[in-house]
C-alpha cells in the first residue's frame, strides 16, 4: 500500500462547521442559559455624569413583591476593585490608575456607573423595581473632553490622578524629530480627531453565576473573548479565593470586537450574588446599558506634523495625542493607545525622525479600551491622512508619494524605530499596485479630472497600512517591557483518540472567526487525518488548557502555531511507536498523509488509527514510553506579525447637499499564508465595514453635561444594508517567517485600513473647494460645512 | 393574566401571560425558542424578526397578546424534515454569517423579502434588509447568500455560487 496523497485542507474555502446550529435556532448564546431557581439582577445607574451619592434608600425596591435582594457598593466591599492588567510600559513611566468596583460606592464619575443591584424572581420584575430606588445625588463638574480634562481648573475625577492624567508615555527620538521639522522643506500640519466609536457586537455582554456552598466553588458563563483571564482576574485579584474555585465558560458569543475581552462588573456582582443568594443570578444588557457602561473605542486628539521634500521624501513626523480613556481605567486600556498606537505610527513608511507623545485622560465617560485593530486603526488613520495631506501640499499624486517613501522588501526584518519589534516581512508596493490596478487608478484620475469640468466631484483615496497581529512575544510586551501584567502565548492540546478521532483543545475561542474550522484545517492537513475526524473545543476553562484568548488577530498565528506545533509532537511520538510496531529504526520512519512507514518502503506502514489504537491500549510500546498520543505546547511567538496592504475608496460628493456616495470599494490584503479564504474575506468585509461606518456614519457624542446622546441604536449609526457597498477583494500573499503556517492574521486588518481609505476619498472630492482636512464622520452636514468654509 | 393561544412552528400553544410580556420573551422564556434574539431596545436591529401570519414582525415591538389566534414560524421552524431551507442553506454556502447573532432575524426578514420579490437586485436586497443589522459581514456577504436562495427558489442551478465560488483570488485573477 502506497501513501495517497490527500486533497489539502488549507487554503481551501471550507464552508463553516459552526454553522449549522447557528442557521437552525440551535445556538447557545448567553441569554439562552437557564439555570433551575436562576434569579434576575438588574442595574440602577447614574444618570449623572459625576456626582457625590448622599443616600441610597432601597427599601421600596425590597418590598416589591418578586424582589428578592438590593444590593449597593457598600454591601460589595468584601471584594476588590476589578484589575487593570496592562499600565502602559510599567516600570519607566507612572500610572495613575483608578479601576472601577462592582458598583460604585460614594462617588459616580460617568452617566450609566451602577449605583444599586436588584436581583428578583424575573427580569421584568428586576426592572421594574429600579424605579423603586430612592437615591440623592449632589451633582458635580463635568468634563468629556480629553484635551480639556487636562487644562488648569478643570473638574478633577480621582485624588491620585492631577489635572486628570493617567499617564505621560512617549517613543522614538524627540530631539532628532524636533531638528528634522525645524529644518524641513514642507511641514504639514493638522489637528486630527479619531473620534470615540461604540463597538456594538450584536449581542450585549451579561454573566450568568452559579455557586456551590458544598465545594465553595463558582461557575461563571460569560461573554468573554478570554475566559482563563477572566478566572485569574477575578479569583486572584477581585474575590482572593484559589484559581480552581472558578470555571468560566464562554458559550457563543455573538460578536466581540474587544468589548469582550475585559473583566467588567457584572462578572464580579453576579458571582458575589450568588453566593450571597444561594442561588444562580443571571445579569444581560440591554443595548442602552451596552453603550452608557461596556468599554468604548478610539477617543483621540492628536497634534501631528509632517515633514518632507518639496520632491516627496518624508523626513520626519511629530505626533502629540490626548487619548480619553473615560471615568476608570478599563482591563487593558492603557497599552492600547501606546503600545499598539505610537511604536506603529510612521505605518509602511521610512521615516528617519519620528517622535510621539501620549497623554492618557480621565474623562466623565464611559471607559475606553480596545475596539477592533485598537491603537492601529488610530495610528494607521493619523499616518494616511496626513500623507495624502502631504501630497497635497506638494501637489503630487498620493500614490506616487507612498511608493517613494515604502519600506522596501529588502529592509526586512525592518526596525521602525519606534521600540517596536522589527516588521517581519513585506511588500507594500506589490499590494499597492494590485489596488491601484483593480480599481483602475489611472482610468480613474482622468475621470475625476472630467467629472470636475461638468461640477461633479469624485475622489479616490488611498491606504497603505501596516499592522501588528499575533501578539505577541511575552518578554517583549509582558512586565519587563510593554507593561502587559503577564505572558500571551497561546496554547494547544491535540489528542488522538483509541479510534484514531483527533480531539484540539486551545485557549483560543471564536465569536464569529471561525475558528473551529480552520484549527481542523490545520490538524487534518499537518496529521494527515480527514478534516472531519478533527473535533475542536476551546471556551470552557474546564477541560481547555490555559491560554489568553482571541484578539489582537493573534488566533492563528499564535493559537494556530501552538496546534501545529503539538501535531508535530504527535507525529513524533507515532513515528516511534510505529518503528517498535514494525521493527525498524525510529530514524528510518516517514509519516506522510496521516501513515508512518518505512523511508523507501511506503508498503511497511502503519496508519495513523493503528498506531493510535497500539498507543491507548497500552500492551506493546517501545521501553519507557507513556501511554496515549497527547500532546501540549504552551507556544510563545518569537515576533509579532505584520499585515500590510492597501485599500482604494471612490466617492462622489453632492456638492448642494454634501452627501457622499461610497462608489467603489477595493481592498488589497496581504495576511500571510490563508487558511481558509472564505473565513479571511469575511474577516476582511466585516472589518472594512467598522472603518466605514466610522468614515461616514458613527460617533459616539456626550454632551457638555456628560449625557450620552448617542446612547440607543436609535442614535448611533451602526450602518445597514443599504448604507454599504459590496467589496472588491483581492491579496498578495508573503508568507509571515516568523511561525510555521507563515500566517500573519486577518481579523482586524479590514477595520485598520478603511477609515482613511474613505476620509482621504472624501477630502480629494472636495479639494476644488480649498478643504484640506475633515473630521470623521463625513455626514452630509459635515461635508456641506466644509463646502462652505464652515468646520 | 391573560390567555394567549398561538400556533409557533406548526404546534399550537395555549399560556397565560402577563399582558405586558413582549412577544419576544414569550418565544424565549416561555416556550424556549431560544433562536430568536434581542439586540436592542429599541426595535433598530431586528435580531428578534420572525413571521406572524407570513408577514415579518420585530417581535421586539409586539406584545404576545396581540399575537392571539396567529400562526407563527421561528428560525427554528424553517427547515423541513431536516431539510434546511434555501436561505439557510445560502447563509451556510456564502459564509453569510460569522457570530450567528443576527443571523436567525437576518434569515427571517429576507424569507419575506423572497416572498414579495423573488427576483432581487442586489440593491433590492440591500434595502430589504435595512431594518436588521449585522456587526460581523459588512452585509456583502449576507446579499450573496440572499441571491443564492432567491436563485434555488427560482429552481436556477446555485452550484457556481457555493463556497469558495467567489473568493479574492477570483477577483484577483480577473475571473
Amino acid at each position: 500500500m502506497t501513501a495517497t496523497p490527500m486533497t489539502k485542507a488549507i487554503g481551501r474555502a471550507i464552508k463553516r462547521r459552526e454553522d449549522p446550529k447557528l442557521i437552525t435556532g440551535g445556538g447557545n448564546f448567553l441569554d439562552d442559559i437557564k439555570l433551575a431557581g436562576m434569579l434576575h439582577a438588574a442595574v440602577l445607574r447614574s444618570p449623572y455624569a459625576h456626582a457625590k451619592i448622599t443616600k441610597i434608600d432601597t427599601s421600596r425596591a425590597l418590598a416589591h413583591p418578586g424582589v428578592v435582594a438590593v444590593f449597593t457598593g457598600e454591601d460589595m466591599l468584601d471584594i476588590n476593585p476589578l484589575p487593570c492588567a496592562w499600565q502602559a510600559a510599567s516600570g519607566r513611566v507612572q500610572n495613575n490608575i483608578n479601576t472601577p468596583r462592582a458598583l460604585a460606592v460614594g462617588t459616580v464619575r460617568h452617566v450609566g456607573d451602577p449605583v444599586a443591584l436588584v436581583v428578583a424572581e424575573d427580569r421584568y420584575i428586576a426592572r421594574d423595581a429600579l424605579d423603586l430606588i430612592d437615591v440623592d445625588y449632589e451633582p458635580l463638574p463635568v468634563v468629556v473632553d480629553a484635551k480639556k480634562a487636562t487644562e488648569p481648573g478643570a473638574p478633577q475625577l480621582h485624588e491620585n490622578a492631577p489635572n486628570n492624567i493617567v499617564f505621560e508615555w512617549d517613543c522614538g527620538d524627540k530631539a532628532k524629530t524636533d531638528q528634522a521639522i525645524a529644518s524641513a522643506e514642507v511641514v504639514v500640519k493638522e489637528e486630527i480627531v479619531n473620534q470615540r466609536l461604540i463597538p456594538t457586537p450584536m449581542e450585549t455582554r451579561g454573566a450568568i453565576a452559579r455557586y456551590d456552598p458544598a465545594t465553595e466553588e463558582f461557575t461563571l458563563w460569560t461573554t468573554s473573548q478570554a475566559p482563563h483571564v477572566m478566572r485569574l482576574l477575578l479569583t486572584a485579584f477581585v474575590f482572593g479565593i484559589p484559581e480552581p474555585k472558578l470555571r468560566v465558560i464562554s458559550p457563543n458569543v455573538g460578536g466581540g470586537f474587544g468589548q469582550k475581552i475585559f473583566c467588567y462588573n457584572d462578572m464580579a456582582f453576579t458571582l458575589w450574588a450568588a453566593r450571597k443568594l444561594g442561588r444562580p443570578v443571571k445579569f444581560v444588557e440591554d443595548r442602552s446599558e451596552n453603550y452608557k457602561y461596556s468599554t468604548h473605542g478610539r477617543d483621540h486628539i492628536t497634534e501631528v506634523e509632517l515633514a518632507g521634500t518639496r520632491d516627496g521624501k518624508i523626513t520626519g513626523l511629530r505626533v502629540k495625542t490626548y487619548a480619553n480613556l473615560g471615568a476608570y481605567i478599563s482591563t487593558i486600556a492603557p497599552g492600547i493607545p501606546t503600545t499598539l498606537y505610537g511604536r506603529i505610527a510612521t505605518g509602511v513608511y521610512k521615516i528617519p525622525a519620528a517622535y510621539c507623545h501620549v497623554t492618557g485622560v480621565y474623562t466623565n465617560t464611559a471607559m475606553v479600551d480596545a475596539y477592533r485593530g485598537a491603537g492601529r486603526p488610530e495610528a494607521s488613520y493619523l499616518i494616511e491622512r496626513m500623507v495624502d495631506r502631504f501630497a497635497a501640499e506638494i501637489g503630487m499624486d498620493p500614490a506616487e508619494v507612498r511608493r517613494k517613501n515604502f519600506i522596501q522588501p529588502e529592509d526586512f526584518p525592518y526596525d521602525n524605530g519606534l521600540g517596536l519589534l522589527p516588521y517581519d516581512s513585506g511588500n507594500y508596493e506589490a499590494a499597492l499596485n494590485k489596488a491601484l490596478e483593480l480599481v483602475g487608478y489611472a482610468e480613474l484620475r482622468k475621470e475625476q479630472e472630467q467629472a470636475r469640468q461638468q461640477g461633479r466631484y469624485i475622489g479616490i483615496g488611498l491606504s497603505s497600512y501596516v499592522e501588528i497581529c499575533g501578539v505577541a512575544p511575552s518578554a517583549w510586551i509582558g512586565l519587563p517591557g510593554e507593561g502587559w501584567g503577564a505572558g500571551l502565548w497561546e496554547s494547544a492540546n491535540v489528542r488522538v483518540h483509541l479510534t484514531g478521532k483527533v480531539v484540539v483543545t486551545t485557549g483560543s475561542l471564536p465569536h464569529g472567526q471561525g475558528l473551529e474550522t480552520t484549527f481542523a484545517q490545520i490538524v487534518a492537513d499537518e496529521l494527515g487525518v480527514p478534516y472531519e475526524d478533527v473535533v475542536v473545543e476551546h471556551s470552557d476553562t474546564a477541560g481547555t488548557p490555559f491560554g489568553y484568548g482571541t484578539y489582537g488577530s493573534r488566533s492563528a498565528a499564535v493559537g494556530g502555531t501552538a496546534i501545529y506545533k503539538s501535531v508535530a509532537k504527535i507525529k513524533e511520538k507515532a513515528k516511534r511507536i510505529a518503528a517498535h510496531m514494525l521493527e525498524a529504526n525510529p530514524d528510518d520512519i516517514v509519516f506522510e498523509n496521516g501513515r508512518a512507514f518505512v523511508k523507501g518502503s511506503p508498503d511497511q506502514g502503519k496508519t495513523l488509527a493503528e498506531i493510535a489504537l497500539q498507543a491507548s491500549v497500552g500492551y506493546s510500546l517501545p521501553e519507557g514510553m507513556e501511554p496515549f498520543l497527547d500532546e501540549t505546547t504552551y507556544y510563545d511567538p518569537p515576533n509579532c506579525t505584520f499585515p500590510f496592504g492597501t485599500h482604494v475608496a471612490v466617492v462622489e460628493v453632492d456638492p448642494d447637499t454634501g452627501a457622499v456616495e461610497l462608489k467603489r470599494y477595493v481592498a488589497v490584503d496581504d495576511c500571510g499564508n490563508v487558511i481558509n479564504p472564505l473565513i479571511v474575506d469575511g474577516q476582511i468585509h466585516g472589518g472594512i465595514a467598522q472603518g466605514i461606518a466610522q468614515a461616514l456614519y458613527e460617533r459616539a457624542v456626550y454632551d457638555e453635561n456628560g449625557q450620552l446622546l448617542t446612547g440607543t441604536l436609535n442614535d448611533y449609526a451602526v450602518p445597514a444594508a443599504h448604507m454599504l457597498p459590496s467589496f472588491e477583494l483581492a491579496r498578495t500573499v508573503t508568507p509571515s517567517p516568523v511561525n510555521p503556517l507563515g500566517v500573519k492574521g486577518a481579523g482586524e486588518a479590514g477595520t485598520i485600513a478603511s477609515a482613511q481609505a474613505v476620509m482621504n476619498a472624501v477630502i480629494d472630492a472636495l479639494a476644488p473647494f480649498g478643504v484640506k482636512h475633515l473630521q470623521m464622520p463625513a455626514t452630509a452636514e459635515n461635508v456641506w460645512r466644509a463646502i462652505h468654509g464652515q468646520s | 393574566m391573560s390567555t394567549v393561544n398561538v400556533t409557533v412552528n406548526g404546534r399550537k400553544y395555549t399560556s397565560e401571560v402577563e399582558p405586558r410580556t413582549l412577544l419576544v420573551h414569550y418565544l424565549r422564556e416561555h416556550l424556549n425558542l431560544t433562536g430568536t434574539h434581542i439586540g436592542c431596545d429599541t426595535s433598530q436591529c431586528g435580531a428578534c424578526v420572525v413571521l406572524v401570519n407570513g408577514e415579518s414582525v420585530k417581535s421586539c415591538t409586539m406584545l404576545a397578546v396581540q399575537a392571539d389566534g396567529a400562526e407563527i414560524t421561528t428560525i427554528e421552524g424553517l427547515a423541513k424534515d431536516g431539510q434546511l431551507h434555501p436561505l439557510q442553506e445560502g447563509f451556510w454556502e456564502c459564509h453569510g454569517l460569522q457570530c450567528g447573532f443576527c443571523t436567525p432575524g437576518m434569515i427571517m426578514a429576507a424569507y419575506d423579502l423572497l416572498q414579495q420579490n423573488p427576483n432581487p437586485t442586489d440593491e433590492e436586497v440591500r434595502h430589504g434588509l435595512e431594518g436588521n443589522l449585522c456587526r460581523c459581514t459588512g452585509y456583502h456577504n449576507i446579499v450573496r447568500a440572499v441571491q443564492y436562495a432567491a436563485a434555488k427558489m427560482r429552481g436556477e442551478d446555485v452550484s457556481h455560487l457555493t463556497a469558495g465560488g467567489q473568493t479574492s483570488e477570483m477577483v484577483s485573477t480577473g475571473n
